[in-house]
């Protein structure tokens, strides 16, 4: 019992940094519909700004309390990130709009790559270890432990999340979003600028990257150039399990596929007699996508199909 | 423009200089040339492969290398003394070892590598563009899980450490492991490597144009084109994108076997990611679907960061090790897929007269 409350707990957080990302490549998939291999990237770049900045403010400020310093890197790290992101979109994205779907993509892919190689070159390819900036008393609920940490994440997730529903459904920015995602064309014709709107949706989707990039690296404490890469495809194929497109399904989805992770992870070597350890876990996520996308095209909560060219 | 006596004195003179080249490298008397080259000659084999996939038929296949890796452990396996030292049963049965023909090998691991790329492509027929890039994305990383992970219980693969001792190829009484001396004349092993893989190059060169100019070829392009209207016409769509996946694998299996046979050592580490997408940015980079285009982007991408590995030298000094090699053969092929794609939508060498839904 204990064991399975810890993983459940384990698998919400890691569940709620992949729903972070999994909105910027759902909010771009929606827009523009490419997928944005670089997400992850944008994460990595998030969480190592941050390492560095941490890394000043603590020498600087050195009364300073950590939660302190660790939001401030925050807030600059998501600065940093939607900056880059708005660049990446101007002259890689912008430029294929129209072109057909394999040259966005060979480029998305090519930009992921560009980003970690960058990355290798500022932050050394070794992985540093993150500082932990909250305190490091953890919390007993029935037989598990969670710590500061993952308190914080799921809380800085529910905020995050309520804020950008807000942002979506009842400002005017939001409204040009889904205008824009329904009908590019149409929403030109209403006064919107389609330009602008996808440049926004780039900025706000890391920004999200760059929140999940310093829980990653708080909750795991290391940071290095190729962490990024496997949180961004699974949270890819958390947004596909949610229904791309769809903001609800992208939470749904994240959320879903943590806790598969973990629960697997935990009880996977129970189940098989030990053939199969939590090695595997990283497993988990392919054959969901290849069953989801098999079975029900359109996500769990569906918005688009899959058979798009 | 050109006659025909013109193209014929040209494909002398480049068969001449392709026979003589490794005979001029390995007389500079380091090896590693060679060697240099004879990989280069394993990515565009690999390259031609995926040019089935990518450039005829339009999938987006982000995990092939997992195809190379069944070649490359087939042979381990069977070449090696891995399964012999692990399981005494083996031993009982094959007390000299399991020297098996380079050719048998050969044939089992193209039909094995086929048969995985179509079990692995038809829970994907449906899917087109991104999510069927993303899906042999993952399939590729589970191959390379369980080659990672397949060491306990049962070892099979030797996990992380890979197989080594893998023996060199013995065939028709030439050992490739022994320099071989024709009259006063001593061709290294590397040189033997390459004829070999020369001539699998351009069996694949021939096989790869044959593909193109048949029935086959022109259905698969017809479903790049436009899958719908090709379904209309009466093509099964689903039969020939699994005949697609099967071909491209078998070319990656074979490669796979040639590779292990060469370096005399598996492990994981040589089938990550990276490799899917570095021969994915061949094809690209040099012309989707155009065979010389292909193999141009293969040569480019494999020989030019190891001539910069010359000058990455003091350029590594000047930046504080920053600009290491490695760091360097990374930087150069995401550049050069942004850049390209960019710049030259169509790849370096584009095909002549294809290509609509590839690029504008």
């Amino acid at each position: 019992m204990d064991v399975l409350l810890q993983q459940i707990i384990n698998g919400l957080v890691l569940g709620s940094m992949y729903a972070l990302v999994a909105l910027g490549y759902t909010m771009v998939y929606g827009i523009i519909g490419l997928i944005n291999f670089a997400h992850g990237e944008v994460l990595m770049v998030g969480a190592l700004t941050s390492w560095t900045l941490i890394g000043w403010m603590t020498e600087a400020w050195t009364g300073m309390p950590g939660w302190l310093i660790l939001l401030t890197a925050t807030l600059i790290a998501m600065v940093v990130c939607g900056g880059l992101n708005f660049m990446i979109e101007k002259l890689a994205y912008r430029r294929l709009r129209n072109s057909p779907r394999l040259a966005p993509l060979i480029t998305a892919i090519g930009m992921s790559l560009l980003l970690q190689t960058i990355a290798m070159m500022i932050w050394e390819p070794r992985p540093h270890s993150y500082p932990s900036m909250l305190s490091t008393e953890p919390f007993h609920l029935g037989g598990a432990v969670i710590s500061v940490t993952q308190v914080t994440i799921l809380a800085t997730t529910a905020i995050t999340l309520a804020l950008l529903m807000w942002l979506v459904n009842h400002t005017n920015l939001g409204r040009a979003m889904r205008a824009t995602a329904e009908n590019p064309r149409v929403a030109a014709l209403m006064g919107i600028k389609p330009d602008m709107v996808i440049s926004a949706t780039f900025v706000i989707g890391a920004m999200l990257a760059a929140i999940a990039g310093v829980m990653w690296a708080s909750n795991y404490g290391t940071v290095q150039f190729a962490m990024g890469f496997m949180p961004g495809l699974k949270s890819f194929v958390a947004a596909v399990m949610g229904g791309i497109g769809n903001l609800a399904g992208a939470v749904v989805g994240g959320i879903l596929l943590g806790l598969i992770e973990s629960l697997g992870a935990g009880y996977l070597g129970k189940l098989t007699g030990g053939v199969l350890g939590s090695q595997y876990s990283d497993i988990f996520a392919f054959v969901m996508l290849a069953l989801v996308l098999t079975l029900r095209p359109s996500g769990l909560l569906g918005e688009r199909v899959a058979d798009r060219a | 423009m050109k006659t025909k006596t013109g193209k014929i004195v040209a494909f002398v003179l480049a068969a001449i200089a392709l026979l003589v080249l490794p005979i001029l490298l390995q007389s500079t008397g380091s090896n590693s040339w060679v060697r240099i080259v004879d990989l280069a000659l394993l990515y565009v084999l690999l390259a031609l492969g995926l040019n089935i996939v990518v450039g005829y038929a339009g999938l987006l296949d982000l995990g092939y290398i997992a195809f190379f890796a069944v070649g490359a452990y087939i042979y381990a396996l069977f070449d090696s003394s891995h399964l012999i030292d692990t399981f005494p049963a083996m031993k009982a049965m094959f007390p000299n070892g399991t020297h098996v023909s380079i050719w048998i090998v050969m044939v089992v691991a193209a039909v094995v590598a086929g048969l995985v790329g179509m079990i692995l492509g038809a829970p994907t027929l449906k899917l087109r563009g991104d999510y069927l890039a993303i899906i042999t994305l993952g399939f590729g990383e589970i191959v390379r899980i369980f080659l990672l992970n397949l060491d306990r219980p049962i070892n099979i693969t030797n996990g992380p450490r890979g197989i080594s001792q893998i023996d060199a190829i013995d065939t028709f009484g030439v050992d490739f492991a022994q320099r071989l001396t024709v009259g006063n004349y001593t061709f290294e092993p590397v040189t033997m490597y390459y004829y070999l893989f020369m001539f699998f190059v351009v069996m694949a060169v021939i096989l790869s144009y044959r593909l193109q100019d048949s029935r086959i070829g022109r259905a698969w392009m017809a479903i790049r084109e436009d899958e719908i209207a090709a379904k209309a016409m009466g093509l099964n769509t689903r039969n020939l994108k699994l005949l697609a996946f099967g071909m491209g694998a078998s070319f990656g299996g074979v490669s796979g076997v040639l590779f292990a046979s060469f370096q005399r050592f598996v492990s994981p580490e040589s089938f990550s990611l990276m490799e899917s997408v570095m021969v994915v940015a061949m094809v690209v980079l040099g012309g989707i679907g155009h065979i010389p285009g292909v193999i141009l982007g293969a040569l480019l991408l494999a020989g030019l960061p190891e001539v910069l590995r010359h000058v990455a030298g003091p350029l590594s000094q000047m930046t504080d090790g920053r600009l290491a090699p490695e760091i360097l053969r990374q930087l150069l092929i995401a550049l050069a897929m942004v850049l390209v794609m960019l710049l030259r939508p169509k790849g370096l060498w584009p095909s002549p007269e294809h290509g609509k839904s590839l690029s504008k």
